[in-house]
């Protein structure tokens, strides 16, 4: 093991924590407003203080974690759906017009600006954290649509799928049977690094009013909400924005970690 | 290096067509009629007619296609609805400060990610090394709007040095560089912090090269073989991530304007779509997406032409 993982999964453990411990407790709930208790410094009952509603900053943040992880993650489950099948098929059908056609079209989204696309969805559609999760979402299809081909590639030269081409399995099935499995590693580095990337444009979306709406907790809004309160109650401002470094911090330590926990050559070279 | 090229441009004018065919559906197709999304729920049904008449909204989506493009070569971006202005006109006032913005954060960007990347390169594995890449993943993770509003708390609210936000503009030149130094500081920051990484693995790779032990064999320290050859040929990567990184600086501009309050293209495309007004939005994010795609290609050529090796590869 080593300390970047070890740092970058207690992180992402403790978030992930935190946002599932607000399904069943948190310290208040947040749908009650306490006007005259607004604006506090981080005290024995509120441990990181309140916001302009007198609400807990410790409980928003704990639902906040569950709107950014979900909203991230599923992002990265909508491009790891589709990116990978397009992936192996672009593989497997190698120099075809498909794969052309596959490759051409991830270019495209790669030149678009994602976040000007993004604001254009949800401005079209609504602001919601739906929309929020297809836009971001739309843009990491190709990230591992790309991955996928370049990973199993070289994989289809190997002398283990001429044999199985040879005992007659078709293309889909050693897609499936053997490149699949053998890509895992490098889709679970690169989705924890998508998953961090999510965090931080949920963050943003959000920031500007096109993620999840109230009364749904974020931290992005949360950022919102503090910007002009920033020179009376500065920990307002600060809290979320401390949620969202350590969380896509700890997300990033962990990819570079399992990088290279998961690569053997590295990990014999390290020792 | 022609035959390179061409393709170049023909992958760039097919990805400008379908680019500009998405925006147009998202836009003018999808939400149904825009002439009702733009005067909302409450409009009279009369009212939507005489606007629909007025965008043109009653010709076929083919001719409105081709008035739209064509207009835009010729320069002619529309009429603002809510503005009552032509679209070009507010697009030539705003982008004023969104692209001396963009070219400010590049700028301190690259100013500061040069030296520290070769930097750790140089001192591999030592504490210099490992305190720049722990700085480069803190910047990476921090969220630039959240950096941009610690910037206001620090050196505008508590230190004075700078304004919170808004722009004087150009009339004083000093004034206005000003105002655009904390949004430009807070857009460089997660750019820097690649560009430093990108700068450190791209001199590793180098510095690993046989014509580095070559040089060094001719007498060179290693100090010199690293500014006179390392350096020189790990820039080729590096200037491909400035290039995409300035159409990001320009897009990602956008949440910083929000921020510092600047009346650049971010906040005229919000502007717009609290509004409602589409043909803004539709104009200036085409603007947005051809100046990525432009770059890119642009990068794209200028790489071709330092590193032959790319010519024949593609």
């Amino acid at each position: 093991m080593n300390r970047n993982l070890i740092i970058g999964t207690a992180l992402t453990v403790l978030f992930i924590a935190l946002a599932a411990l607000s399904f069943l407790w948190t310290p208040a709930d947040i749908e009650t407003l306490d006007i005259p208790n607004r604006l506090q410094t981080p005290n024995a009952t509120n441990w990181l203080g309140t916001d302009h509603f007198g609400r807990d900053i410790l409980s928003m943040i704990m639902m906040g974690a569950r709107t950014s992880i979900a909203v991230a993650l599923l992002a990265v489950g909508i491009g790891m759906a589709l990116g990978i099948p397009l992936g192996l098929l672009a593989a497997a059908r190698h120099g075809s017009f498909l794969d052309e056609l596959i490759m051409r079209g991830n270019d495209l989204v790669f030149a678009f600006p994602s976040l000007v696309i993004a604001i254009l969805i949800t401005a079209v559609f609504g602001a919601s954290a739906v929309n929020a999760i297809i836009a971001i979402g739309i843009f990491n299809i190709p990230v591992f649509a790309r991955l996928t081909r370049g990973a199993a590639l070289p994989l289809w030269e190997r002398d283990f799928i001429l044999t199985a081409r040879v005992c007659g399995k078709s293309a889909t099935r050693i897609s499936i049977e053997h490149i699949l499995p053998n890509i895992t590693n490098l889709m679970i580095v690169q989705g924890t690094i998508q998953f961090s990337l999510g965090i931080l444009a949920e963050a943003a979306l959000s920031y500007i009013g096109l993620g999840a709406q109230p009364p749904t907790a974020s931290w992005g809004r949360m950022l919102a909400d503090a910007q002009t309160l920033v020179s009376i109650a500065p920990h307002v401002a600060l809290v979320p924005g401390f949620a969202i470094l350590l969380m896509v911090l700890g997300l990033n330590l962990m990819g570079d970690g399992l990088r290279d926990w998961l690569d053997p050559r590295i990990r014999i070279a390290r020792t | 290096m022609i035959r390179y090229a061409l393709g170049r441009l023909t992958s760039l004018v097919i990805s400008l067509i379908v680019a500009s065919i998405v925006i147009f559906a998202v836009i003018e197709v999808i939400p149904g009629d825009p002439a009702a999304f733009m005067l909302g729920i409450n409009a009279r049904p009369d009212t939507i007619a005489a606007l629909r008449a007025e965008m043109g909204l009653d010709q076929p989506l083919i001719t409105r296609y081709l008035d739209w493009i064509t207009g835009m070569l010729r320069g002619d971006f529309g009429q603002s609805w809510t503005y009552k202005t032509p679209v070009a006109e507010l697009i030539a006032d705003r982008i004023w400060v969104s692209l001396p913005l963009a070219i400010f954060a590049l700028t301190l960007s690259t100013l500061v990610a040069f030296p520290a990347g070769i930097y750790a390169a140089s001192r591999r594995g030592g504490a210099g090394d490992v305190t720049i890449m722990g700085a480069t993943q803190l910047g990476v993770a921090i969220p630039n709007f959240w950096f941009a509003m610690i910037l206001v708390l620090i050196f505008a609210i508590n230190l004075r040095w700078f304004s919170a936000g808004g722009f004087p503009g150009w009339d004083n030149p000093l004034q206005a560089i000003k105002s655009l130094t904390l949004p430009a500081i807070a857009l460089a920051l997660p750019q820097a912090a690649i560009l430093a990484r990108v700068m450190r693995s791209s001199l590793l790779d180098m510095l690993g090269e046989d014509f580095i032990r070559t040089a060094r064999a001719k007498g060179l320290s290693a100090r010199q073989a690293l500014w006179r050859h390392a350096v020189r040929n790990a820039l080729i990567p590096v200037l491909t991530i400035i290039g995409l990184q300035f159409s990001f600086l320009l897009a990602g501009g956008i949440i910083i304007e929000q921020v510092f309050f600047l009346p650049g293209l971010g906040r005229l495309i919000f502007q717009s779509i609290s509004a409602r007004d589409l043909i803004v939005v539709e104009s200036v994010v085409m603007l947005l997406v051809f100046t990525v795609i432009m770059v890119n290609f642009i990068v794209d050529l200028a790489y071709a032409a330092v590193d032959p090796r790319l010519r024949t590869k593609s």
